[in-house]
């Protein structure tokens, strides 16, 4: 007996539906397999991790946290897509969200205590999104003039932006009112975002700012001739250049688009959610926004239910954490290998399996 | 060399191999339909069909690489299941593909080496292979690598290695589609004695006054059915053509031409280096295309055509401003789009990821080329509307055959596609147009209506140069012939002095003004 890839002639349309589904329902198999070899009851774990949050009684606590918690992966989510729709390969969306929150509160730590105005808001989100896109250009920019992997580029000055964000707190920037701890004064409200609702409820408007940029994103997809060219890009490199689409534009374009969506979802997830720079900021944003991206198949809308059902999962986690008693690394984990089933599933899309019983070798495909 | 003992083809013996009721399904589609099919020894057979009537899947079949949902094969009288290629070439079937399976930076033995099985040592083999290289006239060098030969020398390779096995039936998928017409004499040579020695020979081509001059039996399909088996002999082209397409063959006619003045397509000495280590340089190319006037350019595939058409559509840029000359515009160092704009149109060899993205819809495969200049993006949106239109104009227009209004590119059939693909270009009423293969691959009838829209596009004055490895093709509808050779390109030939043997020679290398007579120049191909 033997399992093989056949290859299907057409890719098949119900699959690449379902194909992110059943890596859900994979991913729940294997990680009640993991709970039970800890000597936690599965279905009790599933129901913290993914009932409880859900249905959390008013004022909605949890599910406002889940909100929250997706704002930013949306809104990274969407600008990675971009990119690997044209198989071009931003790593780097946690640098980029990194360098935004900084060049953002650059300014809500310069007008500390003035209460110069309303201004102060939208320019932090101006700055930080044109932070994210300069700091995605430079990856792009090594690729286009050096042929260097932005694979590599892109993955590493992640690094250099963590430094540097550790550099702000700790040294310039530090609150001279902070018993010393590695952090900024906290934001004055004209450098902050509110909360939408009443109560304890975290819901701030740049939940609002990432549906804007889901639509936005589905409509340029659809609906522009930069849109076609991304898709054509990725799709058929050959007929792209025929076509008489610069690829070398394409990928300055891509970067900056989603640097800058990266560098705003971290100007909003610190003067909203967090109020303050300080290093926990860098709380790998950026590289779950990777599996949102493939989990909503690249696909804005798509996206936003990914993100919705990663944030469940972090949610769910900190739930596990106190009624099960079990490591927060398990979210990690549990979100690794949902990532790992959805890049098999995939496959699924362009190949069936196929069980053969007999146990002869497979012949080659070609003589 | 053989155990069968020759037969006359008149005392039939026992067939080699009967195919018996084949038939395959790929979900709703019937690739092949209750196919009979008897080969027998020393015996040419051809498999004469249109592009997709079910000639590849019907032989891919034969040789283990795919299995038949219904039917059966009989080796030698023995009902066999061949679940792979390997056991066909243990009964003694051979195949040589139309696109060769070589490594490029591998030797000649080594390639041969890979096929085999690694019983026998590498210096055995070498000495095998020159052998058999020698005693068929397929003169090979061993140590040779790959990309150092010209597309006949590859085809040899393939030839010694499947004959390497001994195969009593060998399997030849359009041998000649990339051959020079002296190459495919050669061919027919060693055909002849494979043939004298008692093998039987499949032979799968289009190419009828091939069949009706080399095969004593030829087997027709159409649409996945058998239509009938004849003796080519004694049938003529047309009512081969009539079996093989189901109806008359509309004739291309030639329009009448306009004024043929004014060059709107003007190549100047244009050299450039290729982008890939194995491609051909252009050494000083020229070429003036006259408006009205249909250029051809002959050769070998591989001598630069393809580095020509992407210096021409701007794919590749030209080293300078008026290598390249659109309508009076010098546009060598002008990208594809801004050529577009001048009014140019192109239409590359590769239908499938070049000239159009196959998973993509045809809607999205018409903005591929119309979004620089035909009202299809407004304000950077597209307006989808105005591409369905173009796709029903030329759907209209040129007979494109789909099964809905907008289908994936790749779902149509390559006829369909090709007819798609020159029309989109078409109907923009380019003043240039450029287009390479046009009818490669394509069907007899997809074909005569893509060179009739060729003929008729020139006689409403616009420039039209083709690049094609089909001499009957440019022999029909090209008033000047060039052709191309390692990188350079002879000055045209009027079409009425250029014989097939005077290009052929060219193509081999010779030059024009001395190719008819030259004996010289026809060992130097033979060789």
């Amino acid at each position: 007996m033997q399992l093989v890839l056949e290859r299907r002639a057409e890719r098949s349309t119900v699959v690449a539906i379902a194909s992110p589904l059943i890596a859900i329902a994979l991913t729940l198999v294997t990680i009640g397999i993991l709970f039970a070899i800890i000597g936690k009851s599965p279905i009790e774990a599933l129901r913290v991790y993914f009932v409880e949050p859900l249905t959390d009684p008013y004022p909605f606590f949890l599910q406002q946290e889940i909100a929250v918690k997706a704002t930013p992966l949306v809104m990274i989510a969407v600008g990675l897509s971009l990119c690997y729709i044209a198989n071009i390969w931003n790593i780097g969306a946690e640098g980029q969200f990194l360098v935004g929150a900084v060049c953002g509160s650059w300014l809500a730590v310069k007008t500390n205590g003035t209460d110069v105005g309303h201004w102060v808001l939208p320019v932090m989100l101006i700055l930080g999104a044109l932070g994210g896109a300069i700091y995605g250009l430079i990856p792009a920019l090594c690729r286009v003039y050096f042929g260097a992997s932005e694979i590599l580029t892109s993955l590493m000055l992640v690094y250099v932006a963590n430094l540097g964000l550790d550099y702000m707190v700790r040294g310039p920037w530090r609150d001279p009112h902070g018993l010393n701890f590695p952090t900024t004064a906290a934001f004055d409200p004209a450098a902050s975002i509110g909360t939408l609702f009443e109560g304890p409820g975290r819901l701030h408007a740049g939940s609002i700012i990432a549906l804007v940029v889901v639509m936005l994103g589905a409509v340029m997809l659809g609906r522009t001739l930069m849109g076609f060219q991304i898709r054509l890009v990725g799709a058929a490199p050959r007929a792209a250049r025929f076509s008489g689409f610069d690829t070398n534009k394409l990928v300055l374009f891509t970067f900056a688009v989603s640097g800058a969506l990266a560098g705003l979802a971290g100007i909003v997830e610190v003067a909203g959610p967090i109020g303050h720079l300080d290093p926990g900021v860098a709380s790998g944003y950026g590289f779950t926004a990777i599996i949102v991206a493939f989990l909503g198949r690249l696909n804005p809308i798509g996206i936003l239910f990914a993100g919705l059902f990663l944030a469940l999962t972090f949610i769910g986690g900190e739930g596990a954490q106190i009624a099960l008693k079990v490591p927060l690394d398990l979210t990690k984990v549990f979100q690794g290998i949902l990532l790992f089933y959805v890049l098999a599933c995939d496959s699924l899309i362009a190949y069936r399996v196929r069980l053969l019983r007999t146990a002869r070798k497979v012949a080659p495909a070609n003589a | 060399m053989l155990d069968a003992t020759p037969q006359a083809g008149s005392l039939r013996s026992e067939p080699l191999l009967s195919a018996i009721s084949i038939s395959k399904r790929y979900g709703d589609f019937l690739a092949n339909d209750g196919i009979d099919l008897d080969l027998f020894p020393a015996e040419i057979h051809a498999l004469l069909g249109e592009n997709g009537a079910g000639k590849s899947t019907l032989v891919k079949i034969m040789y283990g690489l795919i299995q038949p949902s219904g039917g059966e094969l009989r080796w030698m009288g023995r009902k066999v299941v061949l679940s792979g290629p390997s056991e066909a070439r243990k009964l003694g079937i051979g195949m040589v593909f139309q696109h060769f399976t070589l490594f490029e930076n591998l030797t000649v033995a080594e390639n041969v080496a890979l096929g085999l099985p690694p019983s026998e040592s590498f210096a055995a083999i070498s000495e095998r292979l020159e052998e058999t290289a020698r005693v068929y006239g397929l003169p090979l060098d061993p140590k040779r690598e790959v990309w150092r030969l010209s597309v006949g020398e590859r085809q040899r390779i393939e030839i010694v290695r499947a004959l390497l096995q001994n195969p009593k039936l060998l399997i030849l998928d359009e041998p000649t589609s990339v051959l020079t017409p002296q190459e495919a004499d050669l061919l027919f040579v060693v055909l002849g004695r494979l043939k004298s020695e008692g093998r039987g020979i499949l032979y799968i081509s289009h190419k009828l006054d091939e069949v009706k001059r080399l095969c004593d039996t030829a087997t027709i399909l159409r649409g996945g059915k058998k239509v009938a088996t004849c003796d080519p002999r004694q049938e003529t082209a047309a009512s081969l053509a009539r079996m093989m397409v189901g109806g008359e063959i509309g004739e291309v006619k030639s329009a009448s031409r306009g004024s043929m003045v004014q060059p709107r397509l003007i190549v100047h000495r244009l050299s450039l280096a290729p982008d890939d280590p194995h491609g051909t340089y252009l050494e000083d190319v020229s070429l003036e295309v006259c408006g009205g006037e249909i250029v051809g350019i002959a050769g070998v595939s591989g001598n630069g055509q393809d580095e020509l058409f992407s210096a021409l559509s701007g794919e590749r840029l030209a080293p300078a401003q008026g290598a390249v000359v659109i309508d009076g515009n010098a546009a060598g160092l002008l990208d594809v789009t801004e050529r577009r704009r001048m009014g140019a149109a192109f239409v590359p060899e590769e239908r499938l990821g070049h000239g159009t993205a196959p998973r993509m819809k045809l809607s999205e495969n018409a903005l591929l080329t119309g979004h620089a200049a035909s009202g299809m993006v407004k304000k950077g949106f597209i307006d989808k509307p105005a591409t369905l239109a173009h796709v029903d104009r030329t759907t209209k227009s040129f007979d494109v055959r789909k099964a809905k209004r907008d289908p994936e590119a790749v779902s149509l059939s390559g006829g369909n596609l090709q007819k798609f693909i020159v029309g989109r270009e078409i109907l923009r009423e380019p003043g240039v147009l450029v287009v390479s293969q046009p009818t490669w691959g394509v069907d007899a009838g997809a074909a005569a209506v893509i060179r009739q829209a060729l003929i008729d596009l020139a006689g409403r004055g616009t420039a039209v140069l083709v690049i094609s490895q089909d001499l009957d093709e440019l022999a029909e509808i090209a008033d000047r012939i060039a052709v191309m050779f390692h990188g350079r390109l002879s000055a045209p030939l009027n079409a009425a002095e250029a014989t097939r043997e005077k290009l052929g020679l060219m193509m081999g290398g010779a030059r024009p003004e001395r190719a008819v007579e030259d004996q010289e120049a026809k060992h130097a191909i033979g060789a």
